[in-house]
C-alpha cells in the first residue's frame, strides 16, 4: 500500500476497530514445497491467539510471513496500525520501518537472541535509536522504566547477558520487544526453553503486561498445556494448513478434527491415574 | 511401596554421592550427598530443574563424568543378575568390569538422537557395533540381531532401512534407533536422560509407550531423567526429586505426584500450566515454598508411608500427620 493512499479509508471487509490483524489465503513455499498454504485467520485486539502444531507444521513460517520477516508468496495480511488499516504482504521495506514499532517479536532462546557483546542498556536502547525515539537522557528513562516493568533491577543496565539466568534473559528479551510500545507481539516458543518454575514466572509476566499495556499476542507453542493456560483462541496447524480453530476451551474439550484429537491425546498428564493413551496416526489416516 | 528398607531388591544403590566441578572461578558442588535406590525391574524417575544434578548423577553411574568434574565421595553399589555385585565409584579405569558396565550392563539413551548417532555409518552398522563391542559373535549374526532389535523398536521395512543413514530418519525414528542400540545387549539398567525432550508431543507419546512396553517385556530396570512431571506420571514407578545437587523427596509415583510432602515438590507441581484455571496466575515455586527452608541439607527421613524426605526435624512430624 503506497503512502499516497490514505490508509484509514480502506480495510478488510467485515473488520471493526477491535480487530488487530486479518490474514487471508496466506501461502509460502520453499523450493516449491508449501510451508504455509492458504491460511486465513483474524486476531482481535488484546486477545492471545495460540498457534499449535508439530515441528514442520508451518507455525513459525506463518508468523514470520505476518511480520514480513520473510515474504509470503500469496495472500493478504491486513494490519490495524495506529494510522489505520494497512496491507503488509507487499509493502516496500522502507514503508514497513515505521510499522515495525507496532509489531515485535519475543524469541525462544534467551541465550541466542541477545548479543553477548552488548550491555543490557545497549540492547534495550537500540530499538529506540533505530526508530529515533527521544534523546539520550529520555531514552535512559525509558529503558529504566522498561526494566522495572519486567521486574529487573536497574543495576542490570551495565551488565552483559552472560551475567543473567535464562529467566532473566527472557525478561530482557521481553523488555526489548516492548520498549517501542508495540500493539502486536509475536511470541515464538518464548517460554519453551525455560524450567517449569521460571516458565510460570514468565507466563505470569506476559499476562500482566498484556493487561497493563493492552497487548495482542500471537503465541506460537508446541506445549499444549501452556497454550491452554494463556490463549483465548487457538489455530491448529498441520502440514502448513489450519485444520481447526476456535476458543481454546472448546478445542481442548471437544476437538473436531482427527489431527487435533491426535495432538491432545499425546499430552502426558501429571496425574499418574490418568493413563496416556495416544491415538494412532495411521488409524486416523494422518 | 518401592525403594525403601533393606528388603527391597535394589539393582543400584547410590549413597552419599558427591561431585565437584573445579573451574577457574572456583569450586562448584554439583552433587552433595545424593542417595537413592533403584528397585530391580522398575522405572525410577529422577526429576528436577536444570542444575539440579540429575544428569550428573546418571553420568556417575556410567562413570563418564568428564573433567573438570570429579566424583569426590560416595558409593554406587551395583548388583547385576547372575554376577558378583560390585561398587562402581572405586573401579579403576582399566578394570574390565568398567568396559562391561558401559553399554553392556548399563546403557544410556540421550536427549538428542543426532549426537548419539554417527552421521557417517549406516544405522544397521551402529546397532551391530554395540553387539560386537560386548560379545564375540560374527558380523553376520550381529547384523541379524540388530535387524531384530530395530524391528522390535518399531522400525518397519527393515531390509531397506537398516542400510540407511541417520539423516534419512526423522527425529522419532532416530530415537528409536538409539533405543535399539541401548537395548541390543539386554542391559541390566537402561538410563534415559531426557530422551523425549527434543521430540514433538505426539512422538514423545510413542517413545514413552515404547520404552514402557520394552521395559515390561525385557524386565530391565530403567532410570528415567526428566524435568517434565507429565512424563514422570506416565512412566515412573518410583520418583526421586532433586534440587541443587541434593535429593529432597523419594516415593512412589502416586506419593510424590498426588500427595507431595516436600514444599519444593509441591511448588514444582503447582507451577505446571494446565492444572491451574486459564487466565489465573500460575503459582511459582517461590510462592508455594514461601518461608520453608529448601536449601539446608537436612538428612533424609523415612515417613510412615515409606517415602523419604529431606525436611527439618520439626516438620517431619507435621508431614507425617498430613
Amino acid at each position: 500500500m503506497s503512502e499516497a493512499l490514505p490508509a484509514t479509508e480502506v480495510g478488510p471487509p467485515e473488520a471493526d476497530d477491535d480487530t488487530m490483524l486479518v490474514v487471508t489465503g496466506l501461502s509460502r513455499y520453499f523450493d516449491g514445497v508449501p510451508a504455509v498454504e492458504d491460511v486465513s485467520f483474524d486476531v482481535r485486539r488484546s486477545e492471545t491467539l495460540g498457534i499449535v502444531g508439530e515441528s514442520g507444521s508451518g507455525k513459525t513460517t506463518l508468523v514470520r510471513c505476518v511480520l514480513r520477516a520473510i515474504d509470503p508468496d500469496a495472500g493478504v495480511v491486513w494490519f490495524n496500525s495506529v494510522g489505520g488499516w494497512v496491507q503488509l504482504q507487499d509493502m516496500a521495506a522502507k514503508s514497513l520501518i515505521p510499522l515495525r514499532r507496532e509489531m515485535q517479536m519475543i524469541f525462544q532462546d534467551p541465550f541466542a537472541s541477545l548479543n553477548p557483546r552488548m550491555t543490557v542498556r545497549e540492547i534495550l536502547e537500540e530499538p529506540l535509536i533505530i526508530h529515533k525515539v527521544g534523546d539520550r537522557s529520555k531514552r535512559l528513562d525509558t529503558v529504566i522504566e522498561m526494566l522495572n516493568l519486567v521486574q529487573l533491577d536497574s543495576d542490570s543496565l551495565t551488565r552483559y547477558p552472560h551475567a543473567f539466568s535464562g529467566g532473566q534473559r527472557q525478561r530482557i528479551g521481553i523488555a526489548r520487544a516492548l520498549i517501542l510500545r508495540p500493539n502486536l507481539v509475536v511470541c515464538d516458543e518464548s517460554v519453551s526453553a525455560l524450567d517449569v518454575s521460571v516458565q510460570a514466572q514468565i507466563i505470569n509476566l506476559l499476562e500482566e503486561l498484556q493487561t497493563e499495556l493492552g497487548l495482542t499476542y500471537l503465541f506460537v507453542a508446541h506445549d499444549l498445556s501452556v497454550v491452554q493456560h494463556i490463549c483465548d483462541r487457538v489455530l491448529v496447524m498441520h502440514r502448513g494448513r489450519v485444520v481447526e480453530s476456535g476458543p481454546v476451551d472448546d478445542i481442548f474439550a471437544s476437538p473436531q478434527e482427527n489431527y487435533t484429537k491426535l495432538l491432545l491425546s499425546a499430552i502426558p498428564s501429571p496425574d499418574p491415574d490418568i493413563r496416556l493413551q495416544p491415538l494412532d496416526r495411521r488409524e486416523l489416516g494422518l | 511401596m518401592a525403594g525403601q528398607g533393606a528388603s527391597v531388591d535394589a539393582v543400584l544403590k547410590v549413597q552419599h554421592l558427591a561431585v565437584d566441578f573445579k573451574t577457574d572461578t572456583g569450586l562448584t558442588h554439583a552433587l552433595m550427598g545424593v542417595g537413592f535406590e533403584a528397585p530391580r525391574g522398575k522405572v525410577t524417575a529422577i526429576v528436577g530443574e536444570s542444575g539440579s544434578g540429575k544428569s550428573v548423577t546418571a553420568n556417575c553411574i556410567m562413570r563418564i563424568i568428564q573433567p573438570p568434574g570429579q566424583i569426590v565421595g560416595g558409593t554406587i553399589d551395583f548388583a547385576p543378575k547372575g554376577m558378583e555385585p560390585f561398587e562402581i565409584v572405586s573401579l579403576r579405569s582399566k578394570d574390565p568390569r568398567l568396559q562391561e558396565l558401559r553399554g553392556g550392563l548399563i546403557s544410556m539413551v540421550f536427549q538428542e538422537p543426532m549426537t548419539a548417532l554417527s552421521p557417517v555409518y549406516k544405522v544397521g552398522n551402529q546397532v551391530a557395533e554395540a553387539i560386537l563391542c560386548h560379545r564375540k559373535v560374527s558380523r553376520q549374526l550381529a547384523w541379524r540381531e540388530a535387524a531384530e532389535m530395530l524391528e522390535r523398536v518399531g522400525i518397519d521395512d527393515i531390509d531397506r532401512r537398516i542400510q540407511m543413514y541417520p539423516f534419512e530418519f526423522s527425529g522419532g525414528m532416530r530415537q528409536r534407533v538409539v533405543i535399539a542400540m541401548a537395548l541390543v545387549c539386554n542391559p541390566e539398567v537402561l538410563i534415559c536422560d531426557e530422551p523425549t525432550t527434543a521430540l514433538d508431543v505426539t512422538i514423545q507419546a510413542e517413545i514413552l509407550t515404547l520404552i514402557k512396553d520394552l521395559q515390561r517385556e525385557l524386565g530391565n530396570s530403567v532410570i528415567f531423567i526428566t524435568h517434565d512431571l507429565g512424563v514422570v506420571a506416565q512412566i515412573a514407578d518410583q520418583v526421586v526429586v532433586m534440587y541443587q545437587g541434593r535429593v529432597l523427596e523419594i516415593g512412589t509415583v502416586r506419593q510424590v505426584l498426588k500427595e507431595p510432602v516436600h514444599p519444593y515438590t509441591r511448588g514444582l507441581l503447582a507451577a505446571i500450566p494446565g492444572l491451574a484455571p486459564r487466565g489465573e496466575r500460575l503459582a511459582t515455586i517461590s510462592t508455594v515454598v514461601g518461608d520453608a527452608d529448601i536449601t539446608t541439607p537436612f538428612p533424609m527421613r523415612t515417613l510412615a508411608d515409606g517415602r523419604q524426605v529431606s525436611l527439618p526435624p520439626d516438620q517431619v512430624g507435621e508431614a507425617q500427620r498430613a
